[in-house]
């Protein structure tokens, strides 16, 4: 490896980083956690929930898609950030229909531990109960657009690991929503299988394995046991919707 | 895939989803799947661009298709009447619908930039113009009788804007080709030397120094480099740059052409907004008039080897396409979601390539400068903003049009000029600029105080102020891309807290909010929609208070949610409306 490694400060801390590294990667491999729904290591960053953003100077920057730099100095456990990421957290609750009491993800949702992590005590904005159309149509897997929060890592994973296209975002505005690349439109003409990484990889109850959402019960699921923060989170997450599937 | 220099006009995604809607009346799923197999992409990303658009339709539309502007500054709501909804109503159909007869369809649009002629809107993408009470009643009538478009009253198809203030770039008298030649004779080096020290910079209002642009693009690696001309001109309240291609496009594309052969490009785009649609055989005229002068082509200007021509692309109704790297996804055919920047397009632009993205306007001057000097051009203005600029001045004045001002002129000035009287504000830059009240009008217009790219709307104090930052929040609301949360959730949040506040149930707390939210799109947005889609609403609560202030309620705390009108479902069941049926507050 380089002998004489770039770094930079992130909150007082130094962070080592190689040519070409964002933010978000470097802050990772250095066991330091900027919070993020939309960003999943290995697959390209796009930037979109904001969760990430973290302050160099006066300039507000996504962690995820900018690149780190020799010796800037990076701020992001702050308290305007903090405020930022919450108020972002519960724009994501508002817009759509999020009933954690009662969906199947409830403890294993990333969405549900980011609120706890920022200290989320409340929606603060009115609903806009929107109205999404359920695709129940596959035999396996569920697309529940009332909890997607159209961070796109399905759109990403089916086209980077899974080779698929089967995800894609389309509409502007408030209008945007998850939509499926098949004739009808419908899950079960798509390709998707259980064992794709874009099947497994949605943070919250959007995209979801049938028959499987109450074998872990309550008191046991991924938030019960780890904090959001932890590093490497993903690999559990990942983990546990593989078991699940093989189970089944 | 597209390659370099290969996309003909007709093969555009966007031109052939334009022909299936034009001959289809709308885009249906099974000839998304055909444009899908022919262009070998995902159905679900054809759809994507399908229901981006605003003038792609799924659902049939009427044999006359009308996008009626609701841009504040034409008037189409003014003295106590809204023409739009008058005109709903006369031909019976509901805004953002088709009458069942298939007659008509009638939707809302921002901005067409027909805004110094009065109310308007396009019919089949011809502007109709200068639309009072007494035309909306024969307009309805046009429709009732099936008259073809081209029998209509011509008066009603004017769209040629009055100059009524001209400077260095209007006053001079430019020779086609005389450019060209210069830039020949000088070579790219000296010829980048005079943009550059000119101080021109970019006239769509960001102003970046343009000569340090086409140095950093000449400069990029790359396969191929693109020069791209934005004529997406949809920032509501300019007109200036439809102007420009109506009347001096020559001069603009021998910018681009000067440009290309700076930065060594050999294939430019326009990119029209589809609003201009009836621009294009104007423009294609031009184009052909260009070529057989030698102005683009083969061998330009006699110069062995420089090839440069330029296809128009034509966007489909998206004010972010606006955007730089918006605009070139949507070049690409594809949805108009600003990218991630760095890469800027000057290095990572069109397909990847090294690209320069300029204003019309821009071009324009450009090609003036390097024909009379950098010290021509630098003989006015202020030494951050040399030169001049063209102003689209509209709303409440007796002489709305076209102005070119040196920059450093006061807006107190431009209001005397341009007939204003007893102005109570003036929205400098459109919507995403800033609004300015009295206090401001010895401000001046330049890049280091009031930034515009040429929209000068004005406010008379007659007009209710809260209706305009309405207008605009949801103009921004509308066209909120989606890709970001702070901007596609948040700009509706401003939407429906302002609109509590304007209708008497809001609070102090509610403009607590409504601050909070606005610094929060301000700040955490992807891109300069989001940066500047609270401008409305900050710029009001500190230079028109009193208008947030006369409408608040008189108590602490007001809920979002009115329980008495979620009891109207319940009331309809039942046919009840006596008062028991009601609570005893409706908030």
């Amino acid at each position: 490896m380089p002998t004489d490694q770039q770094s930079f400060t992130l909150d007082n801390c130094k962070i080592p980083f190689s040519p070409g590294q964002t933010i978000m990667d470097a802050a990772l491999a250095a066991k330091t956690y900027i919070p993020h729904l939309c960003h999943f290591p290995g697959i390209s960053p796009q930037g979109n929930c904001k969760l990430c953003t973290v302050k160099i100077g006066t300039r507000q920057v996504a962690a995820c898609t900018t690149l780190a730099e020799p010796d800037i100095v990076v701020e992001s456990e702050i308290q305007e950030l903090t405020d930022a990421r919450r108020a972002l957290t519960q724009m994501l609750f508002i817009e759509g229909n999020h009933i954690c009491p009662s969906c199947e993800k409830t403890g294993n949702c990333s969405l549900q531990a980011m609120a706890y992590h920022l200290g989320m005590e409340d929606n603060h904005f009115p609903q806009f109960f929107p109205q999404r159309e359920v695709d129940a149509s596959h035999p396996q897997i569920w697309l529940d657009r009332d909890r997607c929060i159209l961070c796109s890592l399905c759109v990403r994973a089916s086209q980077e690991a899974d080779g698929k296209h089967v995800f894609a975002i389309a509409g502007r505005g408030l209008d945007a929503q998850l939509i499926v690349n098949s004739s009808s439109g419908k899950l079960a003409e798509s390709d998707l299988a259980p064992e794709d990484l874009a099947a497994r990889i949605c943070p919250v109850g959007a995209i979801l394995i049938k028959e499987v959402g109450y074998q872990t019960p309550i008191g046991q699921r991924i938030f019960d046991q780890h904090k959001i923060d932890e590093i490497g989170l993903e690999q559990v997450i990942l983990a546990h919707n593989t078991t699940a599937t093989r189970d089944e | 895939m597209q390659k370099h220099g290969d996309t003909p006009l007709k093969d555009h995604l966007l031109h052939t989803l334009h022909m299936i809607q034009q001959r289809e009346r709308c885009i249906t799923d099974e000839s998304i799947h055909r444009i899908a197999a022919q262009y070998s992409l995902p159905v679900s990303q054809v759809r994507a661009v399908v229901a981006f658009y605003a003038f792609f339709q799924t659902e049939p539309c009427g044999d006359y298709h009308l996008f009626f502007s609701n841009c504040p500054a034409c008037g189409y709501e003014q003295a106590g009447q809204n023409l739009l909804q008058m005109l709903a109503h006369k031909l019976n159909v509901q805004i953002g619908q088709t009458r069942p007869d298939g007659r008509i369809s009638l939707h809302e649009t921002s901005c067409i930039g027909m805004c110094d002629h009065g109310a308007s809107l396009l019919v089949n993408g011809q502007p109709l113009t200068g639309l009072e009470s007494a035309s909306i009643e024969r307009l309805a009538n046009q429709i009732e009788t099936a008259a073809p478009l081209h029998n209509w009253p011509q008066d009603w198809m004017h769209t040629d804007s009055a100059v009524h203030k001209t400077n260095l770039l209007l006053e001079d008298s430019f020779v086609p080709g005389a450019g060209l030649r210069t830039t020949l004779a000088r070579g790219t080096d000296a010829a980048l030397e005079i943009i550059t020290h000119s101080g021109l910079r970019g006239r769509g209002g960001a102003g970046f120094a343009t000569g340090r642009k086409w140095r950093l693009c000449k400069a990029a690696a790359g396969d191929a480099r693109y020069v791209v001309c934005n004529a997406d001109e949809g920032e509501p309240g300019t007109f200036k740059d439809r102007w420009l291609l109506q009347q001096q496009a020559e001069r603009v594309l021998e910018g681009m052409a000067i440009c290309a052969f700076i930065i060594g490009a050999r294939q430019g785009f326009l990119y029209l907004r589809g609003e201009y649609r009836y621009l294009l055989p104007h423009l294609q005229t031009t184009l052909a008039q260009q070529r057989r002068q030698g102005l683009l082509g083969k061998n330009i200007g006699g110069e062995p080897g420089f090839e440069f021509d330029v296809d128009i692309v034509i966007g489909a109704g998206a004010y972010i396409c606006g955007e730089e790297s918006a605009l070139i996804e949507s070049l690409e055919g594809k949805p108009g979601i600003p990218r991630n920047r760095p890469p800027f397009p000057v290095t990572q632009g069109y397909l990847g390539q090294p690209t320069v993205v300029n204003n019309v306007e821009t071009f324009w001057a450009a090609a003036s400068i390097i024909v009379n000097g950098a010290d021509w051009f630098k003989s006015v203005g202020t030494p951050e903003s040399s030169g001049s600029k063209l102003l689209s001045i509209s709303g409440d004045c007796t002489a709305p049009g076209i102005y070119e001002y040196p920059f450093g002129i006061t807006v107190h000035q431009i209001l005397r000029e341009c007939g204003a009287m007893n102005t109570q504000a003036v929205q400098i830059g459109g919507p995403a600029g800033t609004l300015i009240g009295r206090a401001d009008f010895q401000r001046k217009i330049g890049f280091e105080d009031l930034s515009t790219g040429g929209s000068f709307m004005v406010f008379g104090e007659t007009r209710d102020m809260m209706t305009v930052v309405q207008n605009f929040t949801k103009f921004f609301a509308h066209e909120s891309c989606g890709f970001c949360t702070p901007c596609r959730v948040g700009t509706t949040l401003l939407k429906h807290n302002l609109e509590k506040i304007a209708t008497g149930h809001g609070t102090h707390l509610d403009i607590q909010t409504l601050r909070e939210t606005s610094n929060l799109v301000q700040r955490y947005a992807h891109c300069g929609l989001g940066h500047t889609a609270a401008n409305p609403i900050l710029n009001s609560l500190q230079s028109f208070p009193e208008i947030f202030g006369q409408r608040l309620a008189a108590r602490s705390f007001t809920p979002n949610f009115d329980l008495d009108a979620a009891l109207s479902e319940a009331r309809r069941l039942t046919r009840r409306d006596d008062s028991k049926a009601h609570l005893d507050s409706g908030y």
